[in-house]
């Protein structure tokens, strides 16, 4: 049996993929974005103990070096998040595919699938291929959320029971990728034509950004070009909620302009996209 | 109850409003009915309440007419032939409106909507037009939240007319009710209530499988907040056990269900019995009015409901547990102890001979009463949870799903969404049909924004709510209702599902 280090887990989402889905949320991801609305899932925690004597609940404690959480006493003012200076969290639950299963359960009358998301989420593949096999003999489907760091190609088994991938492309211009995610994006784009290629392409996500316009443009071109008409592509905009002060300081601290928002959709529609959702 | 002088002398109350309180203040001068003290003593003391519907019944509670007869025979007492295209059709049906009496004297229930008008649909900008002008009549002139219009199961264009122009309309007027079965309901119809009723706040899901089999599948109605009653019949009264403060006169469990419970059943019981042999035997409705002489209700299709509220608070109460949070819709022993109370309810009410219940295996049918505003915070609507407390959204459902079978007259819970669901109403679907094969009988939803708003089970604009707060007077009857409920019972505070 093998287990993940799991953020949280929404029972009911209906962002997450087509229809009400359980979404889950992995820990750890190799990006750090500027925008990034979660830093708190970045790193696992390092047991530094920063955050035990702020909790007001008395939640945390450290025993034998690590920091322990008990969820019991937990009432979710996170107070540790916002003091970790790691980009991490100590509400983090180590389980199994079974206890994932578990808690869909609870719930499987209500959705259609999960969608596993992060972090990045491929940062534990064969947790996800043993988990997949789990939900498909349900007769549910499974979704990945991802930012395409990991390749699809180099797990094969996973793709036979995975249903499809909702992948992020933050930018196309490798060197404004790196300065954005703090890492290129090869395996992004290599992703995105692989994926296409296996049918497995369930949505293409791109965030619009206040400032750099000719970035968000030639993102949606470059993407539309590859994609076409075969994938849905949801542009996301920009809201300054959730955002460390790094990326506020490049970002700014409003959401992206919404008649230019609407008018990167009107653009997508022109370049020959399929489906283009905007939220 | 205020006096003559006040009612009209309040600012307030519409005309209407002012003549309908005075006549109900004429019929409680009447000493006819024999209650028994002690009924009054537990009245008094707030162990039952009868729901303030005067002291002569001289019409049943709630009518269920069966409007396809209007469509095909016409009424002779109405001098209306039968309709031959939509805007006869809609104006023989508002014609008739007029004359359905209820409790709050508009009908109560409106029809199965889309299968009455279906037939007339030709043109489809003109059926907009007239159900659109339709609907705005039922709003502004039949003005009071518990007047309530079914459609579905079936995908219809006239269901689909009827969606369209709730949406643009944003009434409260009429509640609305779309009998829902995912194996006769399409998805794509299913959705588009969905969508509707995030932002209208109606139409409701009713759990179609689940009544028909009640009922028989062409056999029944949703009527005022979420009642379900036979069709060409209805209910003859309503009054409710007040079950959190029974369980404060309990001395232990066993108390309060082998003591207490028994002798107030009786009592309740009773006085339903007295009310409805007077309705079929005495009063006049029964004897001469045109509904039943002209078949479009029978006597034998209407069953008395028996009501309760304040299960959440009794079953608290009874287990010594204070914090509500770790209470009943939060607890499984609270949560059994309750399903153990309302068994042994629905078993002590069976064994009552209930009269002139023919078609309703002679026993009274219990119902999950919504509360009213002076409720409060110490008595939670029917077997709900309290508000504030309120679980994960499928922890609440299933909790639901343990209750609702016990209800067939009504019950039902209210689920408050964030914004984003208007863009997937496919999602929300998904929960409606899980909530439903849970054994959910009755499903409502409505975004945190929306100016209609369900407050818990009727609806109210919350325009009008503010002009009320100005003293000015409204339309809507209700809308008073809605106010003290927001303000004494928190009703418009439910959890936010995101």
């Amino acid at each position: 049996m093998l287990f993940a280090p799991v953020n949280r887990i929404i029972p009911f989402s209906n962002v997450d993929g087509p229809g009400n889905r359980m979404a889950i949320f992995l820990q750890s991801c190799p990006f750090q974005c500027w925008y990034c609305h979660n830093p708190e899932t970045i790193n696992m925690c390092i047991h530094c103990g920063i955050c035990v004597p702020g909790c007001p609940s008395k939640a945390l404690a450290m025993t034998h070096g690590k920091v322990h959480w008990d969820e019991s006493l937990c009432e979710q003012c996170d107070s540790c998040i916002k003091i970790c200076p790691h980009l991490a969290s100590p509400k983090i639950l180590t389980m199994s595919s079974d206890e994932v299963i578990d808690k869909l359960s609870e719930v499987s009358s209500f959705v259609r699938g999960i969608t596993v998301s992060g972090g990045e989420c491929m940062m534990h593949p064969e947790f996800l291929e043993e988990l997949f096999g789990k939900v498909k003999a349900l007769n549910m489907t499974s979704l990945i959320d991802s930012n395409g760091f990991v390749r699809f190609e180099d797990y094969p088994r996973l793709m036979d029971v995975c249903d499809g991938v909702m992948l992020d492309v933050k930018a196309t211009d490798p060197k404004f990728h790196q300065q954005l995610a703090k890492h290129d994006n090869a395996s992004v784009m290599d992703n995105l034509r692989y994926l296409l290629s296996v049918n497995k392409l369930t949505e293409v996500r791109i965030v619009c950004l206040p400032r750099f316009d000719e970035q968000n443009r030639k993102t949606i071109e470059d993407v539309v070009s590859i994609v076409k008409d075969q994938a849905r592509i949801k542009l996301i905009r920009y809201r300054p909620y959730g955002v460390r002060k790094e990326g506020l300081d490049i970002l700014g601290s409003a959401s992206l302009d919404e008649e230019l928002f609407l008018e990167y959709r009107r653009y997508a529609q022109s370049l020959g996209a399929g489906e283009v959702v905007s939220v | 109850m205020s006096t003559a002088y006040e009612i009209v002398t309040d600012t307030t109350l519409t005309y209407h409003q002012q003549f309908i309180n005075l006549a109900k203040l004429g019929e409680n001068t009447d000493t006819t009915l024999p209650y028994n003290p002690e009924f009054l003593k537990a009245k008094e003391a707030g162990m039952i309440c009868d729901l303030f519907e005067g002291a002569l019944p001289f019409r049943p509670r709630y009518i269920l007419p069966d409007y396809s007869i209007l469509m095909k025979n016409g009424s002779k007492f109405l001098q209306l032939d039968p309709p031959k295209d939509i805007w006869e059709a809609t104006s023989a049906l508002m014609i008739m409106y007029r004359h359905v009496p209820s409790v709050s004297s508009f009908p109560v229930f409106l029809g199965n909507l889309d299968e009455l008008l279906d037939p007339f649909i030709v043109d489809e900008q003109e059926a907009t037009k007239a159900i659109g002008l339709f609907l705005l009549h039922i709003d502004r002139v039949l003005c009071d939240s518990f007047v309530h219009a079914d459609i579905g199961p079936k995908d219809t264009k006239a269901g689909r007319i009827i969606l369209k122009e709730t949406l643009r309309l944003q009434t409260a007027v009429p509640n609305m009710t779309v009998r829902y079965d995912s194996e006769l309901t399409s998805d794509e119809f299913g959705a588009l209530c969905a969508e509707v009723m995030l932002s209208t706040a109606k139409p409701s899901f009713a759990n179609h499988k689940m009544f028909s089999a009640e009922f028989g599948e062409k056999n029944y109605g949703l009527a005022s907040c979420y009642n379900g009653l036979r069709l060409a019949g209805g209910g003859y009264t309503l009054p409710r056990l007040r079950l959190a403060n029974i369980a404060k006169e309990a001395t232990s469990i066993d108390h309060f269900k082998n003591v207490l419970l028994p002798k107030y059943v009786d009592l309740m019981t009773e006085f339903m019995d007295l009310r409805i042999r007077f309705m079929v035997e005495d009063s006049a409705f029964f004897k001469s009015n045109f509904l039943v002489k002209e078949g479009f209700i029978k006597q034998e299709n209407f069953v008395g409901m028996f009501g309760l509220v304040g299960l959440a608070e009794c079953v608290n109460t009874l287990m010594g547990i204070e914090d509500k949070k770790k209470g009943y819709g939060n607890n499984k022993n609270a949560d059994d102890l309750g399903e153990e109370i309302i068994a042994h309810l629905d078993h002590l009410v069976s064994l009552h001979k209930a009269p002139y219940s023919e078609n309703s295996a002679d026993r009274y049918w219990l119902h999950a009463q919504v509360g009213i505003e002076r409720d409060g915070l110490d008595s939670s609507p029917g077997a709900r949870i309290p508000i504030g407390s309120e679980p994960e959204i499928h922890k609440q459902i299933a909790h639901s799903g343990r209750f609702h079978k016990y209800f067939p007259t009504g019950i039902g819970d209210i689920f408050r969404f964030e914004e984003t669901w208007k863009n997937t109403p496919e999602s929300l679907l998904d929960i409606i049909k899980g909530a439903m094969n849970a054994g959910m009988r009755y499903f409502s939803a409505y975004c945190e924004n929306n100016d209609v708003v369900r407050v818990t089970g009727y609806l109210v604009k919350r325009s009008e709510l503010e002009k009320l707060d100005r003293k000015e007077a409204v339309l809507n009857g209700a809308t008073v209702l809605g106010q003290g409920s927001r303000d004494m019972a928190h009703a418009l505070d439910r959890k936010v599902t995101k």
